[in-house]
C-alpha cells in the first residue's frame, strides 16, 4: 500500500538517486527488477557479479550502494563480497593474469610458471603492478587440464605453457595495451 | 492425455526434421569443428575461421561448416572432422590455420586425405569399408567366437585385403538385451552404418559376399533399432581412445551442435521427457530410476532413486530441485564439458526429475568460472522455453516447470549441497550441520533435490533404454558408467566414460596410453582434493564407489590424475592440503585450525625438518580432522594425507630420516653439482643463475658456491650437456 502522506521517513527516493550516482542506472534498473521477483535477497551474488562486471571490483561505496537498494544489511554484503574468492575489493590492473594451480597444471611445472610471473611482473599472487597494467592472480581450476599447464589473461587461454614463453606473452598484452592508447588519440582526431 | 503428449512431440519432430533435412540436402560435404572452451584455447576459432573464408572463396555451396561441442579427446584438439558422402568420415588432430588450406584443397575439394595428419597416428591408406567388431564386455560373445579366431584373419581368409575392409575392435555397443545375450555378435559396417547382427560364420560370410562385395544391405541380418552409442561409433569408431569407452552421458558429445535443439530432438532428444510425461505417473519414473541403480556422480554415490523418493516423502508441496555444476575439483572437467557440449540432455535429465519429484522451479548451479557453459545452459533454457518444453504446461501435459541459472562466485565448499543452497540464497557459502538432509529442510526450507550434472545425464537414456539395461552395464551395485578426466603425465589425456567396475589398469594404460615419456606410472590420484593415491601396484582395482573408498580414496567427481616416477607424494599430499587449508569455509574449528597444522608439518616434512614423530601426529591429527568436522569437505581433507601415509610410508621416512627426497621434487632437499667431466664450459648456466652463485672461465668446467645457492633448478633446466646433476 503506498502512502498518501508525503511521510518524510520514506526516502526511498532519495537512496535511489544517491545509489543511482555510485552505480549508475543499468544496475539501479538490474536490482528493481531482481526486487520484483520472488527472493529478492537471493540475487544478491549476481548482482555483485554485475557491479563488479561494471566497475571491475567492489568498492565500498558501491558495496553501501548494493546494501540500501537490495535493502540487505551492509555488513551481510560485505560479508558475502569478502567470502567468494571471485569478488575483489581492491581495484585491479588492466590485464588479469590467472594462473592454473590445479593438480594436473601443478604436476606439469605451474609452480615454475608462478614463479616466472612473479619474477617478470615483480609482484606477488593477488597483486597488480605498480603501472595498473597487469594483475596476478591464481585460479583452483579452470577445467583445461589437457592442455595443463594453463593460464587465462583477460579471456584469452594460453594452454601448454612454459617459463620461457612468459615474457614472450606479456610482451603481447604490453603491445596491445600501446596499441590502444595509439589508436584513441587517432579515432578523435 | 497420454496420446496428446506424443503428438506434440511429433509436431516439435517434424519441425525439426524439417529444418535438419534442410541442413543435409544440397549439402555433400560437412567440415565439423569442434567448440568448448578447451577446443577454443587450442584454437578452434582460428581454424573455424579459417574454414569459412575457404568456402566462401571456393564459391561452392555444397560444403558446409558445422559445429559441435568437444569429444573430450583434449590433446589432439582442435579436432576438425570432414565427411564426404560415401566414404568414411577423417578426423585431423591439432589443426592449425596453415593445416587448413591443405585439407581443404587436397580433401575437401580433391577428397585426398591428409593422411600424416588424422587423429591418433598416420595410417597408410583409407579402406573403403570398416567393420567395427563390438567387444561383447556384457555378454562375452565376441566376433572371435564365430570366426574360430581374429575376425580380420577370417576376413583375409575369405580373399578380403585390409585396404579394403579394415576390422576394428571396438567396446561393447549395447545392442543385445537381456535375453539375447549370449547368443549373437554385433558389427558396425561403414560407412553405411548398418548394424547386422550374426549369428553364425555363414552370416559373416553374407555380409562379405553382398555387402563389401556387392554394395548392397542384406535386410536379413540387419538391426534396426539403435542403440545408444552407435551415433558415437558411427564417427568415431576407428579411433583407439574413443572405440574401448562406453558412452552414455557423453553420447552426444562432438556428435550435435550444442546450441541446436532441432539437432537434439533429431537424435531422440525429449523422447525420455515425453516418456515420462504420458505415462503421467511420478511413482514410475522413481521405480525405473532406482532400478537402474544410478548413483551419483557428483562424489557421493547416493542412490539417484533413493534420494529422489525422500523428497516426494515430504508433505510439503513446494518442491525444488537444483543441478548441481559447481565443479570445483582441480583436475575434473566432465560437468564443464556436458554442459557446453550436450546441454540440451542435461536440462532434460532435469526436467524428469523435476516430475518425479513435483518440483516446479530449477536451479542450475553453475561456476562463474565456466563463462561458455552458462551462455550454453542460458541459450538451452531459452530454446526449451520457446518450444514449450520448459514454461506452462509441458507438452501440454498440465505439468509446470521452470528452470533459472544462479552462479558460484569461486567457493569450492559450495559443492557441498548445505553451503550450495546457501549460495543460491545469496549468502555465504557455508554448510550447516546434517539431518535435517536437504530432501526434507533445504532450499528456502523447502524439500530440494540437489543432483550432479553427470546424474542428470544419465537419466534420459535410463528412460528410453530402460533400467534393466542400463543396470546391466557396470558393477553390481552400481549401474551404468563413470565420465573420469584423466590428465596429468598420461598420453592421452581427455574424458574416458567406461562402465562402472573397469579396472584402473585399463582405463590408464590401455584407454590412457600409459605415461608421459615411456615413465613408470607411479600413482593415481582420484577424487581431487577430496580423494586419494592409488599406487600403481593396485592398478588391477575395478573401479567402483566401495572399493576406490576401501583404497582410501573415493571416486569423487571423477578426476583422475596419473603420476609418474617424479613425483613426489609428499609433495602430493602438500598440494591438496593447502588447496583444503585454503578453501576451509572456516565455519569449524577441526577443519580450519586442523588443514592449518596438517600443512605446516607437511611444510616441515618436505624442507628436511621434521622427525619420524611428526609422521604419527601427522596420522593422528588426519584422523581428528576426519572424526570431527563439520561437512564433506573437512572430513575428505585428510584423504590425501592418510592414503599416502598408507601407501607410500617409505617415500616419508626418506624425507624425515634421511632428509632425502626420492623423486627429487622438494628442493630444500636437493643440492647441484657440477659434473666436471660432462661442462663443456659453455656459461648457460652462470648467465642464468638468479644469485650469480656459479662461477667458472669459458669453456673451462663450472663450479656452484653451495653457501649462495637458493636451489632454484635454473642452472638443471638451462644446461644443455647433462652438467649439472640434482642430487
Amino acid at each position: 500500500m503506498n502512502c498518501n502522506h508525503a511521510c518524510s521517513t520514506d526516502n526511498w527516493a532519495e537512496v535511489k538517486a544517491t545509489a543511482g550516482r555510485v552505480l549508475g542506472e543499468d544496475l539501479v534498473a538490474f536490482i528493481e527488477q531482481c526486487r520484483a521477483e520472488g527472493n529478492p535477497h537471493s540475487q544478491l551474488i549476481a548482482v555483485l557479479h554485475r557491479v563488479q562486471g561494471k566497475f571491475g571490483y567492489l568498492g565500498k561505496s558501491q558495496l553501501d550502494a548494493v546494501a540500501q537498494l537490495l535493502q540487505v544489511p551492509a555488513a551481510k554484503v560485505s560479508g558475502v563480497a569478502s567470502f567468494y574468492h571471485l569478488f575483489r575489493l581492491q581495484p585491479r590492473g588492466k590485464f588479469i593474469i590467472n594462473l592454473c594451480l590445479g593438480t594436473a597444471c601443478y604436476v606439469k611445472g605451474a609452480d615454475r610458471l608462478a614463479e616466472k610471473l612473479s619474477d617478470e611482473l615483480g609482484i606477488r599472487f593477488g597483486e597488480t603492478t605498480g603501472d595498473g597494467m597487469f594483475t596476478l592472480e591464481g585460479a583452483r581450476c579452470l577445467g583445461a587440464c589437457s592442455l595443463a599447464p594453463v593460464m587465462v589473461v583477460n579471456n584469452d587461454m594460453h594452454g601448454a605453457v612454459t617459463p620461457d614463453q612468459i615474457p614472450i606473452i606479456l610482451d603481447q598484452y604490453i603491445r596491445k595495451a600501446k596499441q590502444q592508447v595509439e589508436e584513441k588519440p587517432a579515432a578523435q582526431s | 492425455m497420454k496420446q496428446q503428449v506424443w503428438d506434440v512431440l511429433q509436431t516439435i519432430r517434424d519441425k525439426c526434421e524439417q529444418v535438419v533435412r534442410e541442413q543435409n540436402t544440397g549439402h555433400r560435404i560437412f567440415i565439423q569443428v569442434g567448440s568448448a572452451t578447451c577446443e577454443n584455447a587450442a584454437g578452434a576459432v582460428a581454424v573455424a575461421d579459417e574454414f569459412r573464408k575457404h568456402i566462401a572463396a571456393s564459391g561452392r555451396d555444397d560444403i558446409v561448416l558445422r559445429r559441435t561441442g568437444c569429444t573430450g579427446r583434449c590433446s589432439r584438439e582442435p579436432i576438425v572432422s570432414v565427411y564426404r558422402p560415401g566414404v568414411m568420415p577423417v578426423k585431423y588432430e591439432k589443426v592449425t590455420r596453415e593445416l587448413v588450406h591443405g585439407i581443404f584443397t587436397k580433401h575437401v575439394l580433391k577428397g585426398e586425405p591428409l593422411l600424416d595428419h588424422v587423429l591418433d597416428g598416420t595410417i597408410a591408406a583409407m579402406s573403403r569399408f570398416e567393420i567395427l567388431n563390438c567387444g561383447s564386455l556384457r555378454c562375452g560373445w565376441k566376433g572371435e567366437k564365430i570366426c574360430g579366431g581374429p575376425m580380420a584373419n577370417q576376413l583375409r581368409a575369405m580373399g578380403v585385403e585390409p585396404d579394403e575392409c579394415r576390422v576394428i575392435s571396438a567396446s561393447c555397443f549395447g545392442a543385445c538385451s537381456a535375453e539375447m545375450a549370449g547368443k549373437h555378435t554385433h558389427i558396425l559396417v561403414r560407412p553405411q552404418n548398418v548394424l547386422y547382427r550374426l549369428e553364425t560364420l555363414a552370416d559373416l560370410e553374407e555380409v562379405v559376399q553382398e555387402h563389401i562385395r556387392g554394395g548392397r544391405i542384406v535386410e536379413r541380418l540387419r538391426v534396426h533399432d539403435e542403440p545408444v552409442s552407435q551415433d558415437f561409433f558411427e564417427l568415431y569408431g576407428e579411433v583407439a581412445f574413443f572405440n574401448r569407452q562406453t558412452r552414455i552421458a557423453l553420447r552426444h558429445n562432438g556428435i550435435i551442435d550444442p546450441e541446436s535443439i532441432e539437432e537434439y530432438v533429431h537424435y531422440r532428444g525429449f523422447e525420455a521427457l515425453a516418456k515420462v510425461l504420458s505415462q503421467g505417473d511420478p511413482q514410475w519414473v522413481i521405480d525405473e530410476v532406482t532400478k537402474s541403480k544410478l548413483r551419483g556422480r557428483g562424489g557421493g554415490g547416493f542412490p539417484t532413486g533413493q534420494k529422489w523418493a525422500l523428497a516426494v516423502k515430504s508433505p510439503e508441496r513446494v518442491r525444488y530441485i537444483i543441478c548441481n555444476a559447481d565443479e570445483g575439483d582441480p583436475g575434473a572437467f566432465m560437468d564443464r564439458s556436458m554442459l557446453e557440449s550436450d546441454p540440451f540432455n542435461v536440462i532434460e535429465g532435469m526436467i524428469i526429475g523435476a516430475f518425479a519429484i513435483g518440483a516446479h522451479q530449477g536451479f542450475v548451479y553453475v561456476r562463474a568460472e565456466y563463462p561458455l557453459a552458462v551462455e550454453r545452459v542460458d541459450n538451452t533454457i531459452r530454446k526449451c522455453r520457446e518450444w514449450g518444453l520448459l514454461g506452462k504446461d509441458i507438452l501440454r501435459s498440465g505439468f509446470d516447470f521452470d528452470i533459472e541459472i544462479r552462479l558460484g562466485a569461486g567457493a569450492f565448499v559450495c559443492g557441498e549441497e548445505t553451503a550450495l543452497i546457501h549460495s543460491i540464497e545469496g549468502e555465504r557459502g557455508q554448510p550447516r550441520i546434517r539431518p535435517p538432509y536437504p530432501t526434507e529442510v533445504g532450499l528456502w526450507g523447502k524439500p530440494t533435490v540437489i543432483n550432479n550434472v553427470e546424474t542428470f545425464a544419465n537419466v534420459p537414456a535410463v528412460i528410453i533404454y530402460g533400467a534393466d539395461w542400463f543396470s546391466h552395464i557396470g558393477s553390481q551395485a552400481s549401474g551404468g558408467t563413470k565420465v573420469f578426466a584423466l590428465a596429468g603425465k598420461v598420453n592421452h589425456t581427455g574424458l574416458v566414460e567406461v562402465p562402472i567396475g573397469i579396472t584402473l589398469r585399463e582405463v590408464v594404460m590401455e584407454i590412457g596410453g600409459g605415461c608421459t615419456g615411456g615413465k613408470a606410472v607411479k600413482a593415481v590420484q582420484t577424487g581431487g582434493p577430496a580423494g586419494g593415491c592409488i599406487p600403481a601396484g593396485m592398478l588391477d582395482l575395478r573401479v567402483d564407489f566401495d572399493t576406490l573408498n576401501r583404497a582410501g580414496s573415493i571416486m569423487g567427481s571423477g578426476g583422475m590424475i596419473v603420476l609418474d616416477e617424479d613425483d613426489c607424494m609428499v609433495d602430493i599430499a602438500k598440494f591438496f592440503t593447502a588447496f583444503s587449508e585454503d578453501e576451509s569455509c572456516g565455519k569449524c574449528t577441526p577443519c580450519r585450525e586442523g588443514t592449518k597444522r596438517m600443512m605446516e608439518i607437511l611444510e616441515r616434512i618436505t624442507t628436511g625438518k621434521a622427525d619420524e614423530e611428526d609422521l604419527n601426529k601427522l596420522e593422528r591429527l588426519a584422523k581428528l580432522i576426519r572424526r570431527s568436522s563439520l561437512c564433506g569437505l573437512g572430513r575428505a581433507a585428510p584423504n590425501p594425507v592418510l592414503s599416502t601415509l598408507t601407501h607410500f610410508r617409505d617415500e616419508y621416512l626418506a624425507h624425515v630420516r634421511d632428509k632425502r627426497c626420492p623423486a627429487k621434487k622438494c628442493t630444500a632437499l636437493l643440492h647441484f653439482e657440477i659434473d666436471k667431466e660432462k661442462c663443456v664450459g659453455c656459461t648457460a648456466c652462470a648467465r642464468n643463475c638468479p644469485v650469480e652463485c656459479i662461477s667458472g672461465n669459458r669453456r673451462e668446467p663450472h663450479v656452484i658456491d653451495q653457501a649462495r645457492c637458493i636451489k632454484c633448478g635454473r642452472c638443471f633446466q638451462v644446461c644443455r650437456f647433462d652438467a649439472v646433476l640434482k642430487l
